[in-house]
């Protein structure tokens, strides 16, 4: 099972890191996952919370999780719908739960399709996709 | 409704409303409402034909009193009948068309690409894309994986409902696809996303739906008898994508249920035929535990043995739904109650039809709207 992008002859769609986006993609090439929180209810939110969901304070920051968490449900993707998923397909697409709540979309790599299972335990690791940009995905922890 | 090409989404939505006219026995200066949902034509770059509120004046339509382009997505159409309701109660306007037209599938471009396309993207919104999310069939098996890994869900419980559709689809002349439809067949389908087999998936076609909406003393010596909406309710429940929260396996459907069961003053135990958006198989699933007609988590072993099919104890979808009949968003199921409830289904027509319910869904399980119907004024 291989979900690196550069295998590829076409590459997975391009991440394109704008301002909103960046202190998170800068702490993910310094092997950091970044989620947001809030500065007043202390509430952890998933990238990017514009308000906090629980009390509205415009105040949340990016704040370091720990990058632990467990898979909340997964799919393996038959279908391509991008010439770069051509030689992947079958590949899985995951959603994680983080120990601190936020849940994330991602892919799960370091172990067969078909050993994913809802519930299991995992950690994040990055996937340097360019120079400037990683992207944090999930291997059994 | 057809695969193939037959005109626009303007078009198609200003045939389906001068269908609907004819069949009421209306003519088109009798509307003083419009209400018009566009489907995926309505989400593209704008183009002429694309359905919007210049169906006013491709129709000719003048001084309307209503006039408004919905989109709760897949909740859309019954929506537009509770608005259409409340504005005539109100006494804002008195015969309001409500229009669905979508044509996604052009000579170039297949169902999937009509649907599972992601325009450009940047920061955080291009990780979805580059991890491969693509479309509602992503979406949809990662909700029905998480009731299987809860539940114990099986892809034969799943089947099941899709051999339901294709069944009464069989006796229905406007359905897509009438094959026979065997267990065998739904397991050896090609996954699309499992684990969601192509045949847990909704068809996609071009086409358009109108209905028109009236108060009963207007609608009354009509050509056709009326359809009473007895109850009306909608349920959004927002998913904070965060630990606590089941989304996947928890719709607004429970929500909509209450109050339109509260309106109309029944129960479950009234309910003769159910009409169900079934985008896919589990959508089916999870908004009849919603509605309550089993315990949550219970819908697997309650859609097995039959039940929904031809004959069974709870007709559902008795069209073939979107499934195997025809693809209209909300409109399918919408469609199919009101033939139902006129009591005008020919050879698939459920003898005891006086209460209908009606659920219409979308976005990912977030936007839900309920419509009990009947053919009696009074329940
Ligand atoms: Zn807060």
């Amino acid at each position: 099972m291989n979900q690196h992008s550069g295998t590829t002859a076409v590459p997975r769609p391009a991440v394109e890191v704008d301002e909103e986006s960046a202190p998170f993609f800068d702490a993910a090439a310094r092997g950091i996952l970044m989620v947001q929180r809030c500065d007043d209810c202390r509430a952890w939110l998933a990238p990017v919370a514009r308000l906090c969901t629980e009390c509205l304070s415009e105040s949340v920051s990016w704040t370091a999780a720990s990058g632990r968490g467990s898979v909340h449900t997964f799919g393996i993707m038959h279908q391509i719908y991008h010439p770069g998923f051509e030689s992947e397909i079958p590949y899985n697409i995951a959603v994680v739960e983080l120990e601190e709540g936020p849940r994330l979309q991602t892919n799960i790599v370091g172990c067969a399709n078909s050993d994913i299972t809802v519930g299991m335990k995992v950690s994040v690791t990055f996937d340097k996709i360019s120079d400037t940009v990683s992207i944090p995905k999930f291997a059994p922890a | 409704m057809s695969r193939d090409w037959m005109g626009d989404s303007l078009t198609l939505a200003a045939r389906a409303v001068k269908l609907a006219l004819e069949d009421a026995g209306l003519k088109k200066d009798d509307l003083d409402g419009l209400l018009v949902n566009a489907g995926v034509s309505g989400a593209g770059p704008r183009r002429d034909g694309n359905l919007s509120l210049n169906l006013q004046t491709t129709l000719g339509l003048r001084d309307l009193k209503l006039a408004n382009h919905m989109n709760g997505a897949g909740s859309t159409a019954g929506q537009m009948v509770q608005y259409a309701a409340l504005a005539i109660q109100a006494g804002i306007c008195n015969v309001v068309a409500c229009v669905f037209a979508d044509a996604p599938l052009t000579p170039g471009q297949s169902a999937g690409a009509a649907y599972g396309s992601r325009g450009p993207a940047r920061g955080i919104a291009a990780l979805g894309t580059h991890y491969g999310f693509f479309g509602a069939n992503a979406s949809y098996a990662l909700a029905a994986r998480r009731h299987m890994a809860l539940f114990g869900t099986t892809h034969d419980q799943l089947g099941a409902i899709a051999i339901s559709n294709r069944k009464w689809a069989q006796m229905n002349p406007r359905a897509l696809r009438r094959a026979p439809l065997t267990l065998e067949d739904y397991h050896r389908s090609r996954w699309i996303c499992e684990p969601l087999h192509l045949l847990d998936c909704t068809l996609v076609n071009n086409g358009g739906v109108a209905v028109i909406v009236a108060s009963p003393e207007r609608a009354a010596g009509l050509k056709q008898p009326p359809v009473y909406v007895q109850g009306m309710g909608q349920g959004h429940p927002g998913n904070p994508r965060r630990a606590g929260y089941e989304n996947e396996v928890n719709t607004g459907a429970a929500i909509a249920k209450a109050a339109a069961f509260k309106m109309a003053g029944v129960t479950n135990d009234d309910v003769d035929i159910c009409e169900l958006y079934d985008c896919y198989t589990y959508t089916t699933l999870v908004t009849l535990e919603d509605y309550g007609f089993c315990k949550k988590g219970e819908g697997g072993p309650f859609v097995a043995d039959g039940r929904l099919e031809p004959g069974g104890p709870l007709p559902t979808n008795t069209g073939g739904g979107q499934l195997s009949g025809y693809y209209m968003w909300g409109m399918t199921p919408l469609s199919e109650a009101v033939i139902q409830t006129r009591g005008q289904a020919g050879e698939r027509q459920v003898k005891k039809h006086d209460l209908v319910l009606v659920s219409t869904q979308g976005g990912v399980l977030d936007y839900h709207a309920t419509l009990l119907l009947s053919p009696h004024k009074s329940l």
